[in-house]
């Protein structure tokens, strides 16, 4: 019915540059192979964690308990006698499926109010916007660790939690996208045709506000991964004796005097991803939306 | 001036009342029967009936939230339901110690991020300006939590120099235990305003008004500081106002790693206990916190900006 109309892609064909810019952006710049190597190793250690770890992440032995790091062991023992290395390799999973799954279901929800929101107008409007201004003033951590504090750990109120606590941030940049897309000509055209509201928000008004959609995705997956970890550690995350590199943090601690080593190895790990998340984020945000780079 | 901050006052009445009734809305609705989850699945139907009363969850729902809002705004948290301690009294006992915290650390910050961002500024596109990159980098990655564990098994296990555990007593003491918890926070709240204050300053510096000061000889550190860091301010108030928040949620991590009292270690400890009161009464002291904050970050605008006093 829109055959002869379809402006929504016209500003991504006409930048046929999209992909030769991500390419530009991603192979010039040696931080951001840097950053693409990390990540493809993030992901690969925990798809195939069963392959990689040398032991049970689970196993304890009496006899092993508090190693320093050995050939045997190359991150050490913790308290209970578990192999480290295995716990570290374990624990990339949760960080992986939870830093994808929250911010893109925060995207989705976060994009259907935001532009529900803009496109309407009005009480719907006034309603979500303060709403959203609301939560917005809180940081991220500490909004979820209140929702956290209501729900309890686990690993579905973990995504629960991680995903109200990034929706406001969508929904904002969603319904401000939404307010200049909604002034274009090609959404009258697409009124004027008598397209049904649903079929231009979902044609005509998503694809439009999709770039900047997509780098905020990006850029929170490295915040959601530290925030999983974070709320692992606060032991409203992942639940023991399953491992996530917060809460293995959070056993060392208990255990200071014992080994240092679970605490050095997964807090290193954290930040090695999350600063390769953040520098893949910065790179894909300077590709698809050149503006927003300083 | 005193017509904006009156509006200002005012307008954060509704953000009270609606930050109050999300609370209620996520306590009461979500997560199914309060007297479970905090008695437990083996709490016998009588227990669970004995606490219903107790927490007025038999009354009408509208009944429970006016005087939930009443009972939040008088600061009445009722009693925790671990040791029958007053929860006002546990908050105002673990409150000035994160009060503390959060400012130790944004003064840290401050005094550490400025200084560098104008040095990275002011020599920018070199190897200050790079180091402070990585700087960013790092403290953007670094979760403060490990960072924390990192300098307590390094300066106060290995050296000795800082005390492992405790809030202290005295002022010298406490300052003396503060310090490891605020430099952590402040290591990362200092990435953020030094990046901040870099780049707001070498907007500044390309004006005119600083080729002026220039011209007519003023010396370089007063350009910086008089004419650039002043013009710089606005931003970074925003910054300031953002570094505090961020300071407060994670002085919660931190209280945790330095076992040190505190709003965040009383809430932790709260939510292992299951102590529904103090779960309760620790969520609404954080909110109205942040509402707090951001209030006193509106207000230091005008201050900083007179322009908004007449928008």
């Amino acid at each position: 019915m829109s055959a002869s109309i379809n402006p929504a892609l016209q500003p991504l064909a006409s930048q046929p540059s999209v992909f030769a810019t991500l390419r530009r952006v991603i192979f010039d710049r040696p931080a951001t192979i840097f950053a693409l190597v990390v990540v493809i190793l993030f992901v690969l250690v925990a798809a195939l964690a069963p392959l990689i770890a040398p032991y049970d992440p689970l196993a304890q032995s009496i006899l092993d308990v508090n190693k320093p790091p050995s050939a045997a062991h190359p991150v050490g023992t913790d308290q209970f006698g578990r192999d480290v290395l295995s716990r570290l390799v374990y624990g990339s999973r949760n960080s992986l499926i939870l830093g994808f799954v929250s911010p893109v279901l925060a995207a989705i929800l976060g994009t259907f109010l935001g532009v529900v929101a803009g496109y309407f107008g009005g009480f719907v409007d006034r309603i979500v916007s303060r709403i959203i201004d609301l939560l917005l003033a809180f940081p991220e951590l500490l909004l979820a660790i209140l929702i956290a504090a209501v729900l309890g750990g686990g690993f579905w109120n973990v995504v629960a939690v991680l995903t109200v606590a990034f929706t406001p941030g969508f929904a904002r940049v969603a319904r401000a996208s939404t307010l200049a897309v909604k002034q274009e000509p090609y959404i009258e055209a697409a009124v004027a045709v008598g397209l049904r509201t649903p079929m231009i928000i979902l044609r005509h008004v998503v694809p439009n506000i999709a770039a900047p959609i997509v780098v905020l995705t990006t850029l929170w997956i490295a915040s959601a991964i530290r925030l999983e970890a974070s709320l692992s550690f606060l032991g409203i995350g992942t639940q023991p004796p399953n491992p996530s590199w917060g809460n293995i943090i959070r056993d060392g601690l208990n255990n200071l005097f014992g080994s240092p080593w679970p605490i050095i190895g997964a807090g290193a790990l954290i930040t090695l991803v999350v600063l390769a998340f953040n520098l893949l984020g910065d790179a894909v945000r300077d590709a698809l939306d050149p503006e927003a780079s300083r | 001036m005193t017509r904006y901050i009156v509006v200002r006052l005012l307008d954060a009445i509704p953000t009270v009342l609606l930050v109050l009734t999300l609370v209620f809305v996520a306590m009461r609705i979500l997560p199914g029967d309060p007297a479970v989850a905090a008695l437990g699945d083996f709490a016998t139907p009588e227990q669970r009936e004995a606490f219903r009363e107790q927490m007025g969850l038999n009354a009408p729902l509208w009944q429970q939230y006016l005087t939930f809002v009443a009972s939040s705004l008088t600061l009445d948290f009722g009693e925790s339901m671990m040791n029958g301690r007053d929860v006002l009294g546990l908050i105002s006992y673990n409150l000035p110690y994160t009060i503390e915290l959060t400012i130790a650390s944004v003064l840290l910050g401050v005094l550490i991020g400025v200084p560098f961002g104008v040095w990275a500024a002011t020599n920018a596109n070199s190897a200050p300006d790079s180091a402070m990159r990585g700087f960013s980098l790092i403290g953007y990655a670094v979760p403060d939590f490990y960072l924390g564990a990192l300098l307590l098994i390094v300066f106060s296990l290995n050296l000795g120099w800082f005390p492992i555990n405790g809030g202290g007593e005295g002022i010298l003491d406490r300052m003396h235990h503060v310090f490891l918890p605020a430099l952590t926070l402040a290591f990362i709240k200092a990435a953020f305003l030094g990046r901040l204050t870099r780049t707001a300053l070498l907007e500044v510096l390309g004006r005119d008004y600083i080729r002026t000061a220039r011209a007519k000889g003023a010396r370089e550190p007063r350009v910086i500081y008089r004419h650039g860091l002043r013009n710089a301010l606005l931003p970074l108030t925003t910054g300031l106002g953002l570094t505090t928040l961020t300071a407060l949620s994670g002085s919660v991590a931190i209280e945790l790693v330095f076992n040190r009292p505190g709003l965040g270690k009383l809430l932790i400890s709260a939510i292992a206990e299951r102590d529904y009161a103090v779960i309760q009464g620790g969520i609404v002291v954080f909110a109205l916190f942040v509402v707090a904050i951001n209030l006193t970050m509106d207000l230091v605008y005008v201050l900083v900006d007179p322009r908004i006093r007449v928008s």
